[in-house]
């Protein structure tokens, strides 16, 4: 035998090549085909009859159905925000009974006992202990309701329907459909949504779907919504409505979000990221009846404590920094009041004030800390020390009458709170998102626009509702 | 393979039995050190194959009824009948075209990764289409297991599908499941193990309906693939895959990667060749 080489091979391939009038990939691609039917065929008995109801089919035209399909939606999410809203007050209240009403003033007596000094005191227990108790107190009722619920219309293939109602817009933004399926991860975490767009194979779809993915409100954001939702909003309708007014206005915010996810696709795949939409198959999987106790246990631990877990880690230092800027004077002023003075007339521009603007930056490496920031800076910055906290850099949880005469003492107005929700969705991503949107893409141009676009457009978007609210309203 | 093992301390009959076995099943979790065989899960979107990664590892990889969820591939390992599996679950695809990323990722794991056996996990309720899958992954290797899985959904709707008639077809064992039930698990693992261990040997069913014509113009290909890499088993395939223009295995061959893969397989499969 001749000795054969590697070129011989590749010469063979083009006369065979040469030799065929008909596509091969088509020809195999059918013989798969047939195969598969027929093995299929021989394996499978059908049932005689068919079922007089079928139950996916017709629960699918109800959810997808042109005129239903988001009115149902939009339902669906306000009944699983009350449900974790309404669901949330009592055990939270509890926790935080415990935690800061009981815990708290024992720690200090203890260690008031042991005698450390002041400083030390300062920064462990009413900076590190007090906003991580503060962030479990917050957080944790809402999230133990919230993801079981979500994980239960996942697990009941809810979400691909969603994706499918939400595809057709996508794709007139110029995104790829998919990116639906991204965004749902985004409410739970900007982190895991930006992860979750390596579905999406085109690298320009797959971008777009990275910055736009901080558009969808991930957990962290949530407890401020909720709490600036159910102080002010509530607070405009008797209280029995309370509840569902507050929902309401979050999912407003949520879906403000979903708009500003498809404005911004479109701006981008009309200007820098331009190209042709990719098509796709989006299978509708069948409806199953969720494994309830499991999914409770799976989302309890991945889901719940896994975040809580993360909001900790960055809590406890987060809560030694603040109590450390509160505390540390420059001239006759600590840190913390020179950033709040120095940001306060550019706050009141954009209708939010200075301790927010300071709380933010703060709050970098995790949102769930604005809330907890926001009340220790107003404490300080009023001097309203003595009467509600327990003493500057010291955050604390009052009920929700004490936390709204603290916030109308630091001037709040329900201006301020609208653009406080407002910005809490257009804001920077995380510490964590912005690192995991470099890794993915690699670029720093892109993990900048990723960051300070949404900033910027919060910049604007308050600036301009407060501009018009002083026209009309004063 | 259970070699070198003392006395057993349980009755000697306990130690072909899949229940026994499987009662002994040890989920490593992340402990992939040492491992004797690696298993591969192959499958179209939303069989289950998280699920029977976290049934067999213990891991929590998470689970949710939607496509496209596992985007990139998971490990995990598990020790079955005294060896040790190392398991890797594989994005879900439609088909190994390599047309798009996932199923990229995928055939190139089932062919240049080598596992000692490729699970593919099917939907019984939609198996005509998860053939097609099937039939690709038996074109690749030999060393196959399919698990028919949501036969408790299959059951609900009403329909009938016979796993013994579909082994004898596609010449590989076939497995019936209900996952989320943990139902048939210990048979998965005991027909994972006869492949890995080659105590079962597979003679995968090819696929036929080519024309004649393609037929004839690619066995002397076949043979000149065969001379220069003696070792694959799966000649036919790479021959067809070169004349579809598959950038990927037209540079294996070029580099000479292909030659190199199943160099070290046992003897079983190289018969199975020749």
């Amino acid at each position: 035998m001749n000795t054969l080489t590697i070129n011989d091979i590749f010469d063979n391939v083009d006369s065979i090549r040469g030799k065929l009038d008909t596509n091969v990939h088509d020809q195999i691609t059918e013989a798969l085909y047939t195969d598969a039917a027929r093995i299929a065929d021989r394996a499978v008995t059908l049932p005689n009859e068919k079922p007089r109801f079928d139950f996916d089919r017709t629960l699918d035209k109800i959810v997808t159905s042109r005129i239903w399909g988001f009115p149902l939606m939009i339902l669906l999410f306000t009944l699983v925000f009350w449900l974790t809203i309404e669901g949330a007050n009592t055990p939270s209240a509890m926790l935080a009974t415990l935690l800061l009403d009981t815990i708290y003033p024992a720690l200090k007596s203890t260690v008031g006992t042991i005698g450390i000094p002041w400083w030390l005191d300062g920064l462990l227990i009413d900076g590190v202990y007090l906003a991580t108790a503060w962030v479990i107190a917050v957080m944790l009722p809402p999230m133990a309701i919230f993801f079981p619920l979500f994980t239960l219309l996942e697990d009941f293939g809810y979400l691909p329907r969603v994706a499918f109602n939400l595809d057709n817009m996508f794709k007139k933004s110029g995104a790829h459909g998919k990116q639906s399926l991204s965004m749902m991860m985004g409410f739970g975490c900007n982190a895991a949504g930006v992860i979750s767009t390596r579905i999406i194979d085109s690298p320009r779809e797959r971008l777009i779907a990275i910055i736009t993915n901080n558009f969808a409100l991930c957990n962290g954001r949530w407890p401020t919504q909720i709490l600036v939702a159910s102080l002010f909003m509530g607070a405009l309708v008797p209280s029995y409505w309370g509840g569902l007014i507050s929902a309401l206005s979050v999912v407003g915010v949520a879906l403000l979000g979903v708009f500003f996810s498809f404005a911004v696709s479109w701006g981008l795949s009309k200007t820098v990221l331009k190209g042709e939409v990719s098509t796709f198959s989006l299978e509708l999987p069948p409806y199953r009846p969720p494994n309830i106790l499991q999914t409770i246990y799976t989302s309890v631990i991945d889901r719940t404590l896994v975040v809580l877990w993360r909001a900790i880690l960055f809590a406890a230092p987060a809560g030694a920094v603040i109590w450390l800027s509160a505390n540390i004077q420059i001239g006759n002023l600590s840190i913390a009041e020179h950033m709040i003075n120095f940001l306060n007339p550019f706050g009141l521009l954009i209708g939010l004030n200075g301790v927010i603007l300071v709380a933010y930056i703060v709050a970098i490496p995790a949102n769930e800390i604005v809330i907890p920031t926001v009340l220790m800076l107003t404490v300080l910055s009023t001097g309203a020390a003595n009467g509600m906290g327990a003493g500057p850099g010291v955050m604390f949880e009052g009920s929700e009458t004490e936390t709204m005469a603290l916030l109308s003492m630091g001037n709040w107005t329900l201006l301020t709170a609208v653009n406080l929700m407002v910005f809490s969705l257009l804001h920077n991503p995380c510490s964590t998102t912005i690192y995991t949107i470099y890794k993915e893409t690699g670029s720093v141009k892109w993990t900048m626009i990723a960051s300070l676009l949404p900033a910027a457009m919060g910049v604007g978007l308050c600036f301009a509702i407060a501009s018009v609210w002083q026209l009309f309203i004063g | 393979m259970a070699v070198g093992t003392a006395v057993p301390k349980f009755h000697p009959a306990c130690e072909n039995c899949a229940i026994h076995n499987a009662a002994n099943l040890k989920k490593l979790g992340f402990n992939m050190t040492n491992w004797d065989y690696m298993v591969a899960l192959v499958g179209n979107p939303n069989t289950g194959k998280s699920t029977v990664f976290n049934a067999l590892t213990g891991l929590r990889q998470h689970t949710g009824n939607w496509p496209g969820k596992t985007v990139t591939r998971a490990e995990g390992g598990y020790n079955y009948s005294d060896s040790n599996y190392k398991l890797v679950d594989l994005p879900g695809t439609y088909s190994l075209m390599a047309t798009s990323l996932d199923e990229e990722i995928a055939r190139d794991f089932v062919l240049f990764g080598q596992p000692d056996v490729t699970v593919v996990v099917v939907d019984a309720t939609r198996l005509e289409r998860n053939l097609n899958l099937v039939l690709q992954v038996l074109e690749i290797t030999d060393r196959v297991v399919v698990c028919l899985n949501l036969m408790d959904e299959a059951k609900r709707k009403g329909l009938k599908v016979d796993e013994r008639c579909l082994a004898r077809d596609l010449g590989v064992p076939v497995v019936a499941t209900s996952m989320r039930q943990k139902e048939g698990l210990p048979e998965l693992l005991k027909a994972v193990d006869e492949v890995a261990s080659g105590k079962v040997v597979c003679r995968p069913h090819r696929v036929k309906d080519l024309s004649k014509k393609i037929e004839t113009l690619i066995a002397p290909l076949v043979k000149q693939i065969q001379s220069l890499f003696p070792t694959l088993p799966n000649t036919r395939w790479v021959a067809l895959r070169l004349l579809d223009g598959d950038q990927r295995i037209i540079e294996a061959v070029k580099n000479g990667e292909l030659g190199k893969l199943h160099q070290n397989t046992p003897l079983t499969l190289q018969l199975e060749v020749a």
